[in-house]
């Protein structure tokens, strides 16, 4: 088990100390030097020489990594071109919003797809399970980003429930910014919980043939015991590693959606920042979000062995 | 000696009658045909033409003349939608083009040899993963330049770990059959073996990944082409007639519902067909049902 944990943590560290060194090539490489961008083209060479020593931009390749990956362990991300403010109150600024989303989201999303799913597994074959595993296949198909217009078209233009985007803030209250928040979330999670439901169906339908189901059944469990208490606990596996892909697409996923309702959030501040060339906020956010998917996965690694106690004892 | 059981040979007239009988299968089909006899058709008839504006036509409703109304240009949205289906399949398909082409070979070259090779390559996998698709499809598109090209480029890197990943996965399942040890002993090597053995029987597998990255392609041209990093105007796309509906929901909501439909029924025909092939050809699958 500890042997397990620690290869686990070991390829986690491994991954994300390459992933810092390919953002950081990736935007080596790019065109244009950073200097003379915020120089402006009326700059003369020596002015832009004399930011290039200060900006530490003429020192050799490795050193500027290790003094960029110094700075992202210490949280020192640098000053953002465009916002001229340390990227670091950027990023806190933008993860109030973002991080509220994409768990609200996940949530919901599992909220909705465990019962469902297993509503599904129980009947299965039957009408209940061919409606809702129809729903679901038509859930996968819609893109997020068409489903929020159409929320917004329904419970903002037509009923006026809730506002069609933006973002008031925290400090507005607690109840305005959720209620802000609300069709986003819905509309984030709805094709994830489609997802979702179909995985937990199919791994509960695996687990119900096994034999120990029919022994549970029959010493004279009542069906419901035994669909909630031994086939849920062992259909977790598949279904946490669904939950763990999932929050990474429900970061990515924000980018797309934070455009659709204008929310000030960390998804718009990365895209703008890529089409503003603000690299020093483009890699900070990359580097952020990665380390946010290697942080879970490796969670989900973990949580196997909390489910499964075979896991524990095996290596 | 392990027991021999033999298996009636599965003949290609007895998979077709299983494929009729199979729902998912059949409606996936209808639904794949059509949405690519539309993008076929739309090089040859479209109701009208795409790239000539009509100002005193714009956002007309939907009507006998206009099934599905028209946008802000006076365009017809369903010879947009037709056209637009074009660049879909076509950005989708080479996307799903690339990952096989260099995710198949990786993921069996990686099971074909195993020790440090596989565990390689798979840590190279676990990096990709690591970056989330949309996220770099983004910053792909917006630093090498908006377009389908790129769009293409970045959509199909994204497949290739994918593919490594199922190839990999069904050749090891291959590898401890006793037809490879056959193979072994009439004296051929690993990539003959990996060729001609291997490949064949992980075919169904691949086939329906392809059919699932496919409508993933779709999905994901769509939001790169929503956000502006797609396919560029005039040429239409469905993700590109999404985002210039948006501003105009009050009084044109039909530019955002028919490409939006387009994009549902496209995904949808590919992932029942996906279900389907895994269904007649995996008798595993069929018994969870």
């Amino acid at each position: 088990m500890t042997a397990y944990l620690l290869k686990r943590l070991a390829i986690a560290i491994a991954t994300l100390v390459l992933a810092s060194m390919v953002v950081f090539a990736v935007l080596e490489i790019l065109p244009g030097d950073p200097a003379r961008l915020m120089l402006g083209m009326n700059a003369s060479a020596d002015q832009v020489e004399l930011l290039r020593n200060q900006m530490g931009l003429n020192a050799p390749l490795a050193w500027r990594y290790l003094h960029w990956a110094g700075g992202l362990l210490s949280l020192d991300l640098g000053r953002s071109y465009t916002y001229s403010v340390p990227v670091i109150d950027l990023v806190r600024e933008r993860l109030a919003v973002s991080l509220p989303l994409a768990l609200i989201a996940l949530a919901l999303s599992t909220i909705i797809a465990i019962p469902v799913g297993l509503f599904s597994a129980s009947r299965r074959g039957r009408v209940g399970d061919t409606i809702s595993m129809g729903a679901a296949q038509l859930g996968v198909a819609v893109p997020n980003f068409w489903f929020a217009l159409m929320l917004i078209y329904v419970f903002a233009v037509w009923l006026r429930l809730v506002p069609a985007g933006g973002f008031p803030g925290w400090s507005a209250g607690i109840w305005p910014a959720l209620k802000s928040l609300l069709l986003p979330a819905v509309a984030l999670a709805l094709p994830q919980a489609a997802i979702l439901a179909r995985v937990t169906r199919s791994a509960l339908i695996e687990v119900l043939n096994e034999d120990y189901i029919r022994t549970a059944r029959a010493k004279g469990l009542p069906y419901r015991a035994v669909l909630w208490r031994h086939a849920l606990r062992n259909a977790m596996i598949p279904v946490l590693t669904i939950l763990g892909l999932q929050f990474a697409f429900l970061l990515a996923g924000t980018i797309i959606i934070e455009n659709v309702f204008y929310l000030p959030g960390l998804g718009r501040l990365v895209f703008q920042a890529i089409t503003q060339r603000d690299l020093i906020v483009v890699e900070s956010v990359v580097m952020l979000l990665v380390a946010a998917v290697i942080a879970v996965n490796l969670l989900v690694d973990l949580s196997y062995a909390i489910v499964d106690p075979r896991l524990r004892s095996r290596q | 000696m392990t027991l021999h059981v033999d298996i009636p040979e599965e003949t290609f007239s007895s998979i077709l009658a299983k494929a009729f009988r199979n729902t998912a299968f059949v409606a996936g089909f209808v639904i794949t045909l059509l949405i690519l006899a539309m993008a076929i058709v739309s090089y040859a008839w479209t109701p009208y033409d795409v790239t000539k504006l009509v100002i005193s036509d714009k956002t007309q409703a939907p009507s006998l003349a206009h099934w599905f109304g028209t946008d802000h240009f006076g365009r017809d949205i369903l010879s947009m939608v037709m056209v637009g289906a074009r660049n879909s399949i076509a950005v989708a398909l080479v996307a799903v083009g690339i990952g096989m082409g260099v995710g198949v070979p990786l993921g069996t070259f990686a099971a074909a040899r195993g020790g440090l090779v596989d565990e390689m390559l798979m840590r190279l996998n676990d990096l990709v993963f690591a970056f989330p698709a949309l996220l770099s499809a983004i910053m792909i598109t917006a630093i090498f330049g908006p377009g389908a090209v790129n769009a293409i480029i970045a959509i199909g890197i994204f497949n290739i770990p994918v593919f490594a990943r199922v190839a990999r996965a069904g050749a090891l399942a291959i590898w401890p059959r006793e037809f490879i040890l056959a193979a072994r002993a009439a004296g051929k090597n690993s990539t003959q073996i990996s060729i001609e053995h291997v490949l064949p029987n992980i075919a169904t597998l691949l086939l329906v990944q392809g059919t699932i990255q496919f409508a993933l392609g779709i999905l994901a041209e769509a939001g790169l082409s929503y956000l502006g990093l797609g396919a560029q105007p005039p040429m239409p796309s469905w993700g590109r007639m999404l985002f210039d509906a948006q501003t105009r929901m009050v009084v044109a909501p039909w530019m955002a519902i028919f490409p939006g439909m387009a994009i549902v029924v496209a995904v949808l025909g590919l992932n029942l067909l996906g279900d389907g092939i895994a269904d007649i050809l995996d008798p595993k699958s069929r018994r969870q049902r």
